[in-house]
C-alpha cells in the first residue's frame, strides 16, 4: 500500500493543515510518511501545495511525480495538478471553489460542495475536513479514530474549541460520499 | 521516546541540543529559516543562549569565540549567507576549532532562488575558503539519519577539533517526517578542551589560539599537522551505504534528498528487471573514493551515473574514483529544479540501451 | 634601592616587535596595568585583530585568541556570551580593523550593549599593510593610497568612532583619550580601567578610543609623531567622554 497524496488551494485554506493531519494520522498508525510543503514564492502567488505520502514501507522520494490523489481546493491548482494524476488514481474537488471539470476517463472524480457542506455543519472554513473525511472513506487508507487524533495534536491547545466542527465536518463529507453511491 | 512529526529544520535543532550544543549564532536565510526560529525558541529553555547575529560573518565569528572558550557551537545558512561564512571556517579550521556549520543549500548562483540544489557540493567539500584545509561533510537524505548524523558531526568536531558542516538542501529542510531522538551516548561527552581560552583561572600559563604564524616553515609544519589529521579523518570517518547493489551492473551515485528520488528510480528498474543499485556517499569529505572503486571492480560494473541537483560537481570525485575503469555519466537538474522519478528512470534506461530510448 | 618603576605582570616579558616610537606599547602596558591592578589576568581572554597588533597575543599575560580582520567584536561577543560571567572580555583593534572592514560588527555589539571592552587604537593610518589610508585618515593626510593627501571629493570624510557610537542606545561608555604626552597617557589609563570595571560591573558596552601614533607610516619620528598627534588629530578627534551612564543601571 502506498498513497501519493497532493493538496493543493490558496495560502490560507488549511492546506498544509491538511496535510499535516493525513501525515500524523498514518504515523499513529504506524506507517511510513512525509511531508513535504511548496514554500517560498510559489506560496506568494496564492497557491500552496502540500506532498504527503503514505505508505507500509520506507518512503523513498518525498517528492511526487504522478500523485495517485489529488485534492483540489481552486482553480489554479486544478490546471495545475488534475493532469498529473496516475491513471486509476482519484482527484477530490471543492466544486464550490472550482468551476473547471475534467475530461479525464482513467481517473476517478469526486466532485464535493464542501464549503456548502461546511457551512452546513457550522463553519465555511473547514471544508477542507469535509474532504478528509470523503478521502479517508473512499480509500479506507486511515481510520476516522486517527484522523481525529491527529486532528488534536495539529490543532493544538489554542485551538480545540474547533475539534468538534471538523469532526462534523469529517463525518458530513463521509455521508456526503455514502449517499452519492 | 516515542516518534515525533517534526521539520527537518526543527529536527537539526533538536538533535543539536540533544548533543549538548546549547550555544547558536545565526542569521535568517530561506531555506533554514525555522532553525534559527527553532534555536531561538529551544534554547533559553535549555539553559543555552541564541543570538541573531548582524549577518553571517559575524555569526560565523561569534562561533569562532565561543568555540574558543570550548563549547559545542553551531550556526547554520544557506547557500549565499554560506560563501559568507567561508573566511570564518577558514579560521576555525587553521585554530583547530570545533563547530558545527549547516548548509541548508537553495539555488544558485549569486542570490540564485531558494528551492533545493545541491550546486554547493565544490564548495563544502573542497575547502571552501582560503588555505589548505578540508572540513569533514556529512549529507544525510532522512529526517531521521539527521538524528544520527547530527551528533556524529559534534563527536567529529570535538574529537578532531575542526569545523563540520551538515549539508542538506530546501525539501531536507522543510519536510516532516516521523523521527525518534536517542539519548547521546556518554563517550559524546568526553572531549576534555584543555587548549580553550576560558580564562587561567590560576590554572597554568595562558593559552593563545591563534591562525597566524608569520614563520613560514613553522606554519608549514602546522600545516603538516593538519593534513596529517585529514589523513586520520579519511581513514576513520568514511560513511557510505548502498542498495540493491548485491547484484547490480548499473551503479548511480548519489546523496541527500537526490538519494532518496534514486531510490525509487532504482525500485521501479529493478522491477523492470534492470540490474541497478545505489552508492549514497553520507560522507561527502572524506569522500568513500575507494569503496566505489572497490566496489566497481568487484561488481564489474558496467557503468556508473551520477544523479546531482547540480551542473555536475561530485560526478568529479566520482570519476576521480574510479580513475576510468568504469564509464561515468552524468544526469544533473539545478537552479532548483528536481529530478523526478521517471527523468532518472529515463537516464537508467539509457545505461542499458543506450541513447535511443 | 627602592624599585620605583616595574614591569607589570600584565604583560609578557618578550622583545617588542613594534616600532620605535610607536604608542601601541604604551597601550599594551596601560591594559597589562589595569588587568593586574583589577587582579583580573586570571579571569580575562583578550581577542587579538588584524593589523600591527596582530600579535598583541604575545604580549598579554592572559589567554588570548585571535580574530579575522574586523571581526573581534564578534569573536568577544562569543567568548562573552558563553563563559561565566565574571570573566572579562577586551578586544584590542587598530582603526582600519575597527572602522573599515569592521564596522558592522563593532555597530552591532555597542547597540546590543555587549558587555565587553574595547581598546580601539586610531592611528589614522593602516599601519601593518604599509601606510594606507584608513577611515580616519585626516583631510590632506598623505597616505600610500592618498599620495595627494586624502581629499573630500575623493575619498570622503574621516570617521569620528566614538561620537558615531555614542548615539547609540546600547554603548554604555565611550571615551576618547591619546598617549601624546605623559598626562595624557595617565587619563588614558584611568579611561581603561573604566572600561574593565564597567564591564566588572555589567555596565554593558564599553570603548576607550586612544589616538596614537605610526611614525613609520606617517615618515615622522617618534618625537614629531607626538607633536603630529597633538596637532593634527587632537583637534579633529576632540578628547573627552562621548558617553557615561549605564543603560541597565539607569533604566533607560
Ligand atoms: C580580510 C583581510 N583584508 C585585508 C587584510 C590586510 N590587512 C592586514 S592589517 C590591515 C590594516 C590594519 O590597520 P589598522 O587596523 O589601522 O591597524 P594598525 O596596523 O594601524 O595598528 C589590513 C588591511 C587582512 N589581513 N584581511
Ligand atoms: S607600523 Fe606604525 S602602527 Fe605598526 S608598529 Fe610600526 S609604528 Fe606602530
Amino acid at each position: 500500500m502506498k498513497e501519493e497524496i497532493i493538496i493543493a488551494g490558496f495560502g490560507g485554506q488549511g492546506v498544509m493543515s491538511m496535510g499535516q493531519i493525513l501525515t500524523y494520522a498514518g504515523m499513529k498508525e504506524g506507517k511510513e510518511v512525509s511531508w513535504l510543503p511548496s514554500y517560498g514564492p510559489e506560496q506568494r502567488g496564492g497557491t500552496a501545495n502540500v506532498s504527503v505520502v503514505i505508505s507500509d514501507k520506507t518512503v523513498g522520494s518525498p517528492i511526487i511525480d504522478s500523485p495517485s490523489t489529488v485534492i483540489v481546493l481552486n482553480n489554479p491548482s486544478f490546471e495545475k495538478f488534475e493532469p498529473l494524476v496516475k491513471a486509476g488514481g482519484k482527484l477530490f474537488i471543492n466544486s464550490d471553489l472550482v468551476t473547471k471539470k475534467s475530461e479525464r476517463i482513467d481517473i476517478e472524480v469526486i466532485d464535493i460542495k464542501a464549503t456548502s457542506i461546511a457551512d452546513k455543519v457550522g463553519n465555511p472554513r473547514v471544508a477542507g475536513s469535509v474532504i478528509l473525511g470523503a478521502y479517508i472513506e473512499k480509500t479506507g487508507i486511515i481510520t476516522r479514530d486517527s484522523l481525529i487524533t491527529a486532528l488534536i495534536q495539529v490543532l493544538g491547545v489554542g485551538k480545540n474549541h474547533l475539534i468538534s466542527v471538523n469532526e462534523a465536518a469529517f463525518d458530513a463529507g463521509k455521508n456526503i460520499l455514502l449517499e452519492n453511491v | 521516546m516515542g516518534k515525533v512529526l517534526m521539520k527537518g529544520n526543527e529536527v537539526i535543532g533538536e538533535s543539536a541540543i540533544k548533543a549538548g550544543c546549547h550555544y547558536f549564532f545565526g542569521y535568517p536565510i530561506t531555506p533554514q529559516s525555522e532553525l534559527v526560529a527553532y534555536m531561538a525558541k529551544r534554547l533559553p529553555e535549555v539553559g543555552g543562549l541564541f543570538l541573531q547575529a548582524e549577518s553571517e560573518v559575524s555569526a560565523i565569528n561569534m562561533v569562532y569565540g565561543a568555540a574558543s572558550a570550548g563549547v559545542r557551537v553551531m550556526t547554520s545558512s544557506s547557500s549565499p549567507g554560506f560563501s559568507l561564512k567561508q573566511e570564518g571556517i577558514s579560521f576555525l579550521a587553521a585554530a583547530n576549532l570545533p563547530a558545527v556549520i549547516v548548509n541548508i543549500a537553495r539555488g544558485g548562483p549569486g542570490l540564485g532562488n531558494i528551492q533545493p540544489a545541491q550546486s554547493d557540493y565544490f564548495q563544502v567539500t573542497k575547502g571552501g575558503g582560503h588555505g589548505d584545509y578540508y572540513t569533514p561533510v556529512l549529507a544525510p537524505s532522512t529526517l531521521q539519519e539527521i538524528v544520527d548524523l547530527t551528533q556524529e558531526a559534534f563527536r567529529i568536531a570535538d574529537q578532531y577539533r575542526t569545523p563540520v558542516i551538515l549539508l542538506g538542501d530546501g525539501v531536507l529542510g522543510q519536510m516532516m517526517e516521523p523521527v525518534e531522538f536517542k539519548e547521546t551516548s556518554e563517550e559524546m561527552h568526553l572531549f576534555e578542551k584543555d587548549w580553550a581560552t576560558t580564562g587561567t583561572v590560576g590554572d597554568g600559563p595562558p593559552k593563545t589560539i591563534t591562525s597566524l604564524d608569520l614563520n613560514d616553515v613553522s606554519l608549514e609544519e602546522r600545516n603538516r599537522k593538519l593534513q596529517e589529521k585529514y589523513e586520520t579523518i579519511k581513514d576513520q570517518e568514511v560513511r557510505v551505504e548502498s542498495y540493491k547493489m548485491d547484484d547490480a551492473i548499473y551503479g548511480i551515485v548519489a546523496y541527500g534528498t537526490v538519494a532518496r528520488i534514486v531510490k525509487s528510480a532504482v525500485d521501479r528498474a529493478r522491477e523492470a528487471g534492470m540490474k541497478v543499485g545505489l552508492i549514497r556517499p553520507i560522507s561527502l569529505w572524506p569522500f568513500p573514493s575507494s569503496y566505489i572503486r572497490k566496489l566497481s571492480e568487484q561488481l564489474q560494473l558496467n557503468k556508473l551515473l551520477t544523479v546531482e541537483m547540480s551542473a555536475g560537481q561530485m560526478v568529479e570525485d566520482v570519476r576521480l574514483s574510479v580513475e576510468g575503469i568504469v564509464p561515468v555519466h552524468f544526469y544533473g537538474r539545478n537552479g532548483g529544479v528536481i529530478p523526478t522519478v521517471d527523468e532518472i528512470y529515463q537516464e537508467i534506461l539509457k545505461l542499458k540501451y543506450g541513447v535511443m530510448v | 634601592m627602592k624599585a620605583v618603576f616595574e614591569r607589570t605582570s600584565g604583560l609578557i616579558d618578550r622583545e617588542t616587535h613594534y616600532c620605535p616610537g610607536c604608542t601601541h606599547g604604551i597601550i599594551h602596558r596601560l591594559v597589562g596595568e589595569v588587568l593586574e591592578e583589577l587582579d583580573a589576568l586570571e579571569q580575562t581572554v583578550g581577542v587579538a585583530s588584524v593589523g600591527c597588533s596582530v600579535l598583541s597575543y604575545h604580549y598579554f599575560n592572559c589567554d588570548m585568541t585571535q580574530a579575522a580582520h574586523g571581526r573581534a567584536p564578534a569573536v568577544a561577543t562569543g567568548l562573552k556570551r558563553v563563559l561565566p560571567k565574571e570573566r572579562l572580555i577586551f578586544t584590542y583593534q587598530g582603526d582600519g580593523d575597527l572602522a573599515s572592514i569592521g564596522m558592522g560588527e563593532i555597530v552591532h555589539a555597542a547597540a546590543r550593549g555587549e558587555n565587553i571592552t574595547v581598546i580601539f587604537v586610531n592611528n589614522a593610518i593602516y599601519g601593518m599593510t604599509g601606510g594606507q589610508m584608513a577611515p580616519t585618515s585626516l583631510l590632506g593626510q598623505k597616505t600610500a593610497t592618498t599620495p595627494e593627501g586624502r581629499a573630500a571629493q575623493t575619498q570622503g570624510l574621516p570617521i569620528r568612532v566614538s561620537e558615531m557610537l555614542a548615539t547609540l542606545d546600547g554603548a554604555s561608555y565611550i571615551e576618547r583619550v591619546s598617549t601624546h604626552d605623559v598626562p595624557h597617557v595617565i587619563k588614558a589609563k584611568k579611561a581603561i580601567k573604566k572600561a574593565f570595571q564597567n564591564q566588572k560591573d555589567e555596565k554593558g558596552f564599553s570603548m576607550v578610543e586612544i589616538l596614537s601614533t605610526c611614525p613609520t607610516n606617517w615618515g615622522l619620528n617618534p618625537e614629531e609623531s607626538m607633536q603630529w598627534v597633538k596637532d593634527e588629530m587632537v583637534p579633529y578627534y576632540p578628547l573627552g567622554v562621548y558617553k557615561d551612564h549605564s543603560y541597565k543601571g539607569d533604566g533607560v
